[in-house]
């Protein structure tokens, strides 16, 4: 059994190792190495060492909101995880970054989407408030 | 001294190890596994079309020289039309998608990453692998969705680097899939899903204490349940789905895609991948001295237009995961190789007023034989617009858009 393992692993070596051929044989992209192997190295470390870490803390203050009837927690996490995962993906466009290149592609440029991004934002913030204000309302009715 | 260093590193990650307390009371193997098996299904479908984006480019593909690493190379057909629109589509949207679900199942298994080495060789490499499964995801991750958004901030070739990128993560994938799958079935097996859903926060607890150390020892009450964390990573999905899908929508919807350049066109026009002005070309090129080189003719505008003409409703389909539906006339493919002598073409390779690196393209025999391929020189009823091509433009059902050339100088029929 080991010895399948052991076979696997050298296996998925090889194979990534085959891979990495692909750039290593075109001789233009050999400046572009360095830079491939920092960003595949950032991606790894900017996720366990950056953004892990971050929304863990930013959970655990979260975790520090009073106490009331129906707990505040999850409707504070929801839009706020909602903002994060479209800041993250749709980051360029919010931030304006590579405008040039949209616009010699698109022939539009980039101004509208933060204030789009903020708009989500608010209105993802302003359901779940209303979601919790009727869960307390209810909760209240059915407490008489 | 490197032993004496390796051990004091050691100690060290131990002694952080130590000191986390893990606090979620729903991590555990049963909920990496839901992830997982999302994963599992999901992700050959990114891997598959994303590949067949590589053979759909034909010979003028990049990165050229992949070795043995590519599906089998085929003419890509042209039928249905919207073959590209749909695999394309399917590879930037799922890819999307699953960002949440990538993300969660880290969040699932991550105190993994703070759990002391193992001193068994094997079980060392096995976690070393790691790093090209969960490196090679976010690598393909970030670059992916910068491209689609025209972000070339990382500054190297995105083509060779999406795409060795793709075989480092496929390695840690298939290796990781053949170590967990029997890992994951038994701890799906642990408990029921049905049940799951019906389990309120109060009354959810821990899952029992596992040999991979996923689940907390000494967790924090819950604030949500399974049910909950499942709905959370669902809707994230959902969210991105719904913001998503728009660019590959014509009409109003396309405006639900509202934070990519996609969901915006000017008014009245569909969206282009390279503007006149980005091209280029200087507005004389284009203008009454132009001239369709067909090697043996050489036919002005008004000569092409005298042509019989022939309307095709068809796709055009970006690498970018975006596509449009238009209605494209002009004179048919095989039309223009019958005039140039050609009678039975095996090939074209068209050529564009523009310069640069897709300013050529090579068409197979099956491309320029479908009856709805096109020199267009007429979208929706009216003349092409200049960002669209004028005068003249390669439209070939199924074709990836780059391939449909622009600004057309000359086509030349191989025999």
């Amino acid at each position: 059994m080991n010895r399948v393992r052991m076979v696997g692993v050298l296996a998925c070596v090889a194979l990534a190792g085959y891979a990495a051929t692909i750039i290593v044989r075109d001789p233009t992209l050999h400046p572009s190495i360095v830079g491939m192997l920092i960003w595949f190295a950032g991606a790894l470390l900017l996720h366990d060492l950056v953004l892990f870490p971050l929304y863990t803390a930013a959970d655990r203050v979260i975790g520090l909101l009073p106490a009331t009837r129906v707990p505040l927690v999850n409707h504070v996490r929801v839009p706020l995880l909602g903002a994060a995962l479209t800041l993250l993906v749709y980051l360029p466009g919010i931030v304006r970054q590579g405008e040039p290149v949209v616009l010699g592609a698109s022939g539009l440029d980039q101004g509208p989407y933060l204030v789009r991004w903020l708009w989500l934002v608010l209105a993802m913030t302003g359901v779940s408030a209303l979601v919790w204000v009727v869960r307390v309302t209810r909760r209240s009715a059915a407490d008489g | 001294m490197v032993t004496e260093r390796l051990g004091r590193a050691r100690a060290a990650l131990a002694s952080v190890a130590m000191r986390i307390r893990w606090r979620s009371p729903i991590r555990g193997p049963w909920l990496t596994s839901v992830f997982g098996l999302v994963l599992l299904c999901a992700l050959p479908v990114v891997i598959v079309t994303g590949l067949l984006d590589w053979v759909a480019y034909g010979p003028g593909a990049i990165p050229a020289d992949v070795g043995a690493l590519h599906l089998p190379r085929l003419d890509w057909p042209t039928r249905p039309a919207w073959l590209f629109r749909l695999t394309q589509g399917l590879h930037v949207g799922l890819g999307i998608v699953l960002v949440p679900v990538v993300l969660a199942k880290l969040w699932s298994v991550i105190p993994k990453l703070f759990a002391r080495p193992d001193r068994n060789l094997l079980k060392l490499a096995e976690r070393a692998t790691l790093v090209l499964l969960v490196g090679g995801i976010l690598f393909e991750i970030v670059t992916g969705l910068l491209n689609i958004q025209y972000d070339y901030v990382f500054g190297f070739s995105f083509y060779a680097a999406h795409y060795a990128g793709a075989w480092v993560f496929i390695a840690g994938f298939v290796l990781h899939v053949a170590l967990k799958l029997p890992t994951m079935v038994r701890s799906l097996r642990s408990r029921s899903l049905r049940t799951e859903l019906r389990t309120p926060p109060a009354r959810t607890r821990p899952e029992p204490p596992d040999e991979g150390g996923l689940v907390a020892p000494e967790p924090d009450p819950p604030t949500t349940s399974r049910r909950g964390a499942l709905a959370l990573v669902g809707g994230g999905a959902v969210l991105l789905a719904g913001l998503t899908v728009g660019q590959t929508l014509d009409g109003p919807l396309r405006a639900t895609a509202l934070l990519l350049p996609r969901g915006r066109t000017a008014p009245g026009d569909f969206p282009v991948n390279r503007t006149f002005v980005a091209s280029g070309i200087s507005p004389d090129a284009v203008g009454t001295g132009w001239r369709l080189d067909l090697g043996a003719v050489r036919l002005t505008r008004d000569e092409l237009a005298a042509l019989p003409q022939h309307t095709a409703d068809l796709p055009i389909a970006c690498v970018e995961g975006w596509s449009t539906q238009q209605t494209w006339s002009g004179v048919r493919l095989r039309d223009l190789a019958a005039l140039a002598g050609v009678a039975d073409p095996t090939g074209a390779t068209v050529r564009s007023v523009e310069e640069g690196p897709f300013a050529r393209a090579a068409l197979t025999a099956g491309q320029v034989l479908d009856p709805d391929s096109l020199l267009a020189l007429r979208v929706n009823g009216s003349d092409l617009t200049r960002d669209h091509g004028y005068p003249a433009r390669v439209i070939v059902p199924a074709l990836p858009g780059v391939h449909c050339t622009k600004w057309v100088a000359a086509i030349g029929f191989s025999r």
